[in-house]
């Protein structure tokens, strides 16, 4: 598909720039110019944002160890992606798999300090029938570089939610690759990014239909301020012969800074005749006549743009099925706004 | 009480209240009469301390506090309320949140105590059955999909929850039929007290025959060029502005 060879962090020559077509708004070659020190291990610290969730914890520090998991019957597992360095580098390789009918809830969380270069691969592979929920809590440092690269392969019937919520980085990617193999799967990704200072994130998903009577839904929504800039890349590709897919993506973005930017690139491409697919696209700026009568009620300005902000994003929240995986996203988000 | 003296104000630079001076003392209901474009709304705005609504001379005091010179939240704890004549659809924030939010944002500023969640639920549910209104609708998103006169038992419902001691209704008549009117009307006359002022901004009498003015003034043209008692309603009701415009004989 494509001749760039895979990005490998002990190899800058694999390092994307913008001239690259799906790196275009993260230009990582600029902010990365040769291959980082490897980074040494590191203690990992505290309990995690899932702690109050419970299930089996899994964690990665500093890309030292790896994470092979497979999953039966119907189970929690938290990862836990920890980075302490300062300008060295790693890799941290995560494997999932669930047996058919198994029900997975895998809590995911990237947290970090210092200013190191983070690259994360993770596959997850989900079996007939069975069901994967994938919550993906980012908390990066802003000198942090980020880039996390997931596979996701669907199975016959297989079911697969994602929602992922990131505050960004200096530069950070999260890109998911799905694949629908088999007839049947249904898919759901949605994400969430909340930028202040100069931060950038870049929420890039590639969809493959490549069997009939798939479905994905996504909405990911975002909000950038002061400089930040919030990247969305959404590709769905239908291939022949994967008719009645139905693929639905939605992308909503405020801008609530002079200086801020969101980029969005929505992409439907479509070799299947019997489908129902769309995308939607919107970026606008908070609501000024909404902001002075939440003023003129006695609420601040500051308080009325929270609330506001909140609002909006948390019909992303809204959508995670858990009651109480939804409560402790909410509360990780209430306290980033 | 309120004074305002000598205002002149401006909305994207154009020039809208031009030497406005009122004064409205404490427990008083005073109206303002006056034809489309003489600043009617513009002043109640204004009041309230709207973003772009720039006062260029003049002062506006409420109870000695120049208001000018606040922020449009701290006029709010200050007591100040404007009520909208279109009230705002706000996405995502239910109505308890939003009431809830607003009442400790001014207790806040004013350095008092934040309500409780039980006091706070026992307060707004006696508003709501004062105001026949369904509770469930305060579980909605604010205003989302409201009726003209569910919009208006809203503003009514959040001034009794606030306490305000400066009330403004700006149009609060615009979009409500007979009944509705009856029924919001009610709720203002219900907040009416010896230490809380009312203004209340309209462009036709009938409001007025349901919240009994005071004093009634006439703006035209960003003044105001007369002032008497209820009387004084009846007459434009009958009459029109015609006299008071600056063409007129």
């Amino acid at each position: 598909m494509n001749a760039i060879a895979r990005f490998d962090l002990n190899n800058a020559a694999t390092y994307p720039s913008r001239r690259v077509e799906a790196w275009k708004y993260s230009d990582l070659a600029r902010i990365l110019r040769e291959t980082p020190k490897l980074s040494a291990t590191t203690d990992i610290k505290g309990s995690g944002p899932f702690a109050a969730l419970g299930g089996e914890v899994l964690s990665l520090a500093n890309g030292h160890g790896s994470i092979d998991y497979s999953a039966a019957d119907q189970v929690t597992v938290q990862v836990r992606l920890v980075s302490d360095a300062e300008s060295t580098g790693h890799t941290a390789r995560v494997s999932i798999k669930t047996q058919a009918g198994a029900k997975l809830l895998l809590l995911e969380s990237h947290e970090g300090r210092g200013d190191y270069v983070a690259h994360n691969r993770i596959d997850i592979d989900v079996a007939a029938g069975a069901e994967v929920t994938r919550i993906v809590l980012i908390d990066e440092p802003e000198l942090a570089v980020s880039v996390t690269e997931a596979e996701v392969n669907l199975a016959a019937g297989a079911k697969y939610r994602q929602t992922v919520l990131t505050t960004g980085a200096r530069l950070q990617r999260f890109e998911t690759r799905l694949a629908h193999h088999a007839h049947g799967a249904d898919a759901r990704m949605d994400g969430l990014y909340l930028l202040k200072g100069a931060r950038h994130t870049d929420l890039t998903s590639v969809v493959d239909h490549l069997e009939a009577h798939g479905t994905t839904g996504q909405l990911t929504k975002g909000v950038a301020r002061e400089t930040s800039r919030g990247v969305f890349q959404g590709k769905i590709v239908v291939q022949r012969g994967a008719d009645g897919t139905d693929a639905r993506m939605a992308h909503n973005a405020l801008i609530d800074g002079e200086r801020a930017e969101i980029d969005a690139k929505p992409e439907l491409i479509i070799y299947a005749d019997e489908v129902q697919c769309a995308h939607g696209n919107t970026v606008g700026t908070l609501d000024e006549a909404a902001l002075f009568y939440m003023q003129a009620r006695g609420i601040t300005a500051e308080e009325a743009r929270a609330l506001l902000t909140e609002a909006f994003l948390n019909e992303v929240v809204d959508r995670i099925e858990q009651d109480d995986v939804r409560e402790v996203v909410t509360q990780w988000l209430t306290a980033r706004l | 009480m309120l004074k305002i003296d000598n205002l002149h104000a401006s909305v994207e630079d154009n020039a809208i209240l031009k030497g406005l001076s009122l004064q409205v003392p404490a427990g008083e209901v005073h109206a303002i009469m006056g034809p489309n474009g003489a600043g009617k709304s513009t002043l109640g705005n204004t009041i309230a301390g709207r973003p772009d609504y720039e006062v260029l001379q003049g002062s506006v005091t409420w109870n000695g506090l120049d208001l000018v010179e606040l922020d449009p939240a701290a006029r709010a704890a200050a007591g100040v309320f404007l009520s909208f004549q279109y009230p705002v659809e706000i996405p995502g924030v239910p109505g308890l949140t939003f009431v809830r939010t607003a009442m400790n944002a001014q207790r806040r500023q004013r350095g008092e105590d934040e309500i409780s969640a039980p006091a706070f639920l026992k307060q707004v549910k006696e508003a709501a059955k004062n105001l026949k209104m369904d509770f469930d609708m305060l579980k909605r998103p604010l205003n989302v999909g409201f009726s003209g006169g569910e919009k208006k038992r809203m503003e009514i419902l959040q001034m009794a929850m606030l306490e305000p001691s400066l009330l403004i209704l700006d149009e609060t008549d615009s979009g409500l039929d007979i009944d509705a009117l009856r029924i919001v009307s009610e709720g203002v006359n219900a907040l009416r007290r010896a230490d809380r002022s009312m203004l209340v901004i309209t462009h036709y009498q009938r409001l007025l025959d349901y919240i009994k003015p005071d004093k009634v003034h006439v703006l035209v043209a960003g003044r105001i060029v007369a002032s008497g008692g209820p009387e004084l309603a009846h007459e434009l009701e009958a009459e029109g502005y015609d006299k008071y415009l600056p063409n007129a004989a």
